[in-house]
């Protein structure tokens, strides 16, 4: 035991002293909190749109400023023929055209039907979408303001209460996820190069001969990691509750416990990596290709896992991180219980187990 | 120049001889671009709904067909009353709930006006704030059949009513590989540039073969070159197998001219390969050059409009994204595959580029020391 301190006591002087990519380790999941937290958002406002008026008549001018007026647009640009339209999209910036054909005071008091035409540049289909819906519910405002609001008959309301997350924060969604990737980062990738760099430098052959035993060597290179991803945990957690007001709904012990299973989870990945890697470049691009695009893609806080064709589907069970993201979920925003989660705790704990069973297999004592 | 040629042989060398990177560098773009694209489809559907049904009329029954039939949600839970309905929500069976009210069909009728509720899980926001736009909309859809069941409506629009048509330019079925394709190319190529080279120049730092070249006659600026242009091919090879799996795989033709793409791309890869060869001479061992573009890269991915668009961001994340040249690429990528554009259209963007190129790579060549610390 006394061994195994003094080796873990090396292996954490060795991160230590190498402040860059201790900074970095620690700064990291700080940095992607605030970058998800304050500038991605899928929110669309101030988009860029352009007018083409060719009425320029009250009723036209009247809904071109309640349009612009709006948060979600900038009028920018005003047009003057059909041939801009094509021009603006192409040099990037708009993202719609408000077309509103000759006429349209006069359509609108005589026939009772005016058509305006929304151009969307659907290069960008969401965006297109989330656009011209917004459009289309001023513009729809703005007629009823000119109906003065007379009630429709057999009318349906509707009462829609959302749960969870009232103002459809996004925090809500990606804290669990960077939660989950960071600790694939730290664990698996750092942990599986870290010790393949002691193979590729030859260091590893005075460490077998020491009198620890080897598998301990190796889980004793772990240790620093692991108190790296528990700090990135806590600060992940502060901040999400202090700056992105995301409170933990539910049981902060059990949230840190499912969360050191997790850690075990990536940490076994990590030394299987190892075992099979013998260079550094060749660790980090399998952990590349087999960790983080896999927990990016699969675990469904970017995309979603349901939309995908079926094959994805399955393969993205065998992602730990899609289990650790529902827990997170489930337990931090939700504030469930351990009773509604037991299935995916144990999910966890069997891949854990057999990924540390082939690691400890695989465990080389002779160099090749 | 023939101490480049030599230099470049053993680059080749070297790269040519270790085939596991090699095969990496092939294989790693085309499963990306035929997995990613299938996976990162933003388009919400198949949002799971649950009904409470408090009514069983034929109205009540009626809009639930007419919801499912929509194509957007997917009916998978009935519960009796909205306390089991919250429970669906809990356990992820149900995204939406829908809680028609007891006589739901009667008080339409009679009392001219109902209320329906619904409850959303909003853990994901834009996905809940779409479903819950849909599903007012279907609602609405609704209620318009119903009263044109009732009521005769007279010829003309008895009130002003705005009508609003849309078209969808350069994508009109809204297909999101058009949108997805292009970006994961650039982000294929962006990890290729930065993050290769350096590591490889690293790797010399490393295992100490960089002494050699320190001592041999060849100039900073010959050996830099040396570096860069090896792996300048080798990410305009992944460019090209990235295009033809676009062409052949998701029909995706160009717009605009190929040389537009390749020009851009040229001058693009020289800034980023740049900026890789910048941060390999700060670092000392190869886990921190790895660690240090893991974490560039990751800044420049998330911030280059691929995900999330830019015009959504903060002021000074905006400002940010100016200096990022991932997010000149993805636009070019855009405007020229499926605008259009040219290169007049795009020449603030080259310019751009061009700047970083030179800025970095002249950052670089200072900064390399041939003498060891």
């Amino acid at each position: 035991m006394k061994q195994f301190i003094i080796f873990a006591r090396k292996e954490i002087s060795h991160i230590w002293r190498d402040r860059r990519t201790l900074v970095i380790l620690i700064g990291m999941p700080i940095m992607q909190i605030v970058l998800y937290g304050f500038a991605l958002t899928n929110e669309v406002k101030n988009s860029r749109i352009a007018i083409l008026d060719e009425s320029r008549d009250p009723s036209s001018i009247a809904l071109i400023q309640e349009i612009g007026a709006s948060r979600y647009f900038d009028a920018v640009q005003l047009l003057h023929s059909p041939e801009d339209i094509d021009r603006v999209f192409r040099q990037g910036q708009t993202r719609m055209v408000v077309f509103i054909a000759r006429g349209f005071h006069n359509d609108l008091l005589h026939t009772n039907h005016a058509i305006v035409q929304l151009i969307a540049d659907a290069s960008d289909p969401n965006t297109a979408n989330t656009l011209t819906n917004y459009a289309e519910a001023i513009i729809n405002d703005f007629q009823q303001r000119i109906n003065q609001d007379q009630p429709l008959p057999m009318q349906i309301n509707t009462q829609v209460r959302m749960l969870y997350n009232p103002e459809l924060k996004g925090a809500y969604n990606f804290v669990p996820g960077v939660m989950a990737l960071v600790l694939m980062l730290v664990c698996a990738m750092m942990t599986s190069i870290s010790i393949v760099r002691e193979k590729e430098m030859g260091t590893m052959e005075v460490l077998l001969v020491s009198p620890l035993q080897p598998f301990l060597i190796v889980i004793a290179k772990a240790i620093p990691y692991l108190l790296v991803s528990f700090i990135n945990i806590i600060s992940i957690l502060l901040l999400s509750v202090y700056a992105l007001d995301v409170p933990i709904a539910g049981n902060l012990g059990l949230l840190l416990a499912e969360s050191a299973l997790f850690t075990g989870t990536s940490l076994s990945i990590g030394l299987v990596i190892s075992n099979f890697a013998r260079t550094q470049q060749t660790a980090m691009l399998t952990s590349m290709m087999s960790l983080m695009l896999p927990t990016l893609m699969f675990s469904g806080f970017l995309f979603p896992v349901e939309n995908m064709p079926v094959p994805l589907q399955v393969i993205s069970n065998v992602v730990p991180a899609k289990w650790y993201y529902i827990i997170v979920k489930q337990v931090m925003i939700k504030g469930l219980s351990f009773s509604s989660v037991w299935k995916e705790t144990l999910i966890l704990a069997g891949m854990t187990i057999a990924l540390l069973a082939i690691s400890i297999r695989n465990f080389k004592i002779r160099l090749a | 120049m023939r101490t480049l040629k030599f230099l470049l042989q053993k680059e080749f060398a070297q790269i040519r001889r270790d085939l596991a990177i090699f095969r990496i560098l092939v294989v790693m773009p085309i499963i990306q671009l035929l997995i990613l694209p299938l996976a990162a489809d933003y388009e919400i559907k198949n949002i799971n709904l649950g009904i409470v049904d408090h009514d069983h009329s034929t109205y009540a029954r009626n809009l639930v067909t007419k919801i499912v039939s929509s194509g957007y949600f997917r009916l998978t839970d009935y519960s009796p009353s909205y306390p089991t309905a919250v429970r669906s929500i809990e356990q992820d069976k149900a995204d939406l709930v829908l809680v028609i009210p007891a006589h739901f069909e009667r008080d339409l009728v009679k009392l001219d006006a109902t209320t329906v509720f619904i409850g959303v899980n909003a853990i994901n926001g834009v996905k809940a704030g779409l479903g819950g736009a849909y599903i007012q909309s279907i609602l609405q859809d609704y209620n318009q059949e119903i009263r044109d069941k009732w009521i005769q409506l007279p010829r003309m629009d008895p009130q002003p009513t705005i009508e609003v048509r849309y078209s969808d330019w350069y994508n009109p079925h809204m297909n999101y590989h058009y949108f997805m394709v292009p970006g994961i190319l650039v982000m294929l190529v962006t990890m290729i540039g930065s993050s290769f080279a350096s590591n490889n120049i690293i790797r010399e730092k490393e295992m100490g073969t960089i002494e050699q070249i320190n001592v041999s006659p060849v100039r900073k600026f010959w050996f830099i070159c040396g570096k860069l242009i090896p792996f300048w091919l080798l990410a305009l090879l992944v460019l090209t197998i990235g295009l033809i799996i676009a062409r052949v795989v998701y029909g995706i033709v160009p717009v605009g001219h190929y040389f537009t793409i390749y020009l851009f791309a040229g001058i693009y890869l020289l800034s980023v390969l740049g900026l890789g060869l910048l941060l390999s001479t700060y670092a000392g061992t190869q886990q921190q050059s790895m660690l240090v573009s893991f974490f560039v890269n990751m800044i420049f991915n998330l911030m280059s409009g691929l995900y999330t668009p830019i015009e959504s961001m903060p002021a000074w994340a905006q400002w940010m994204t100016r200096f990022n040249p991932v997010s000149y690429f993805i636009e070019v990528m855009r405007m020229v595959i499926l605008k259009g554009s040219g290169l007049a259209d795009i020449r603030p963007h080259i310019f751009a580029v061009l700047g970083f190129a030179v800025f970095f790579n002249t950052w670089a060549i200072l900064n390399y020391r041939k003498r060891s610390a």
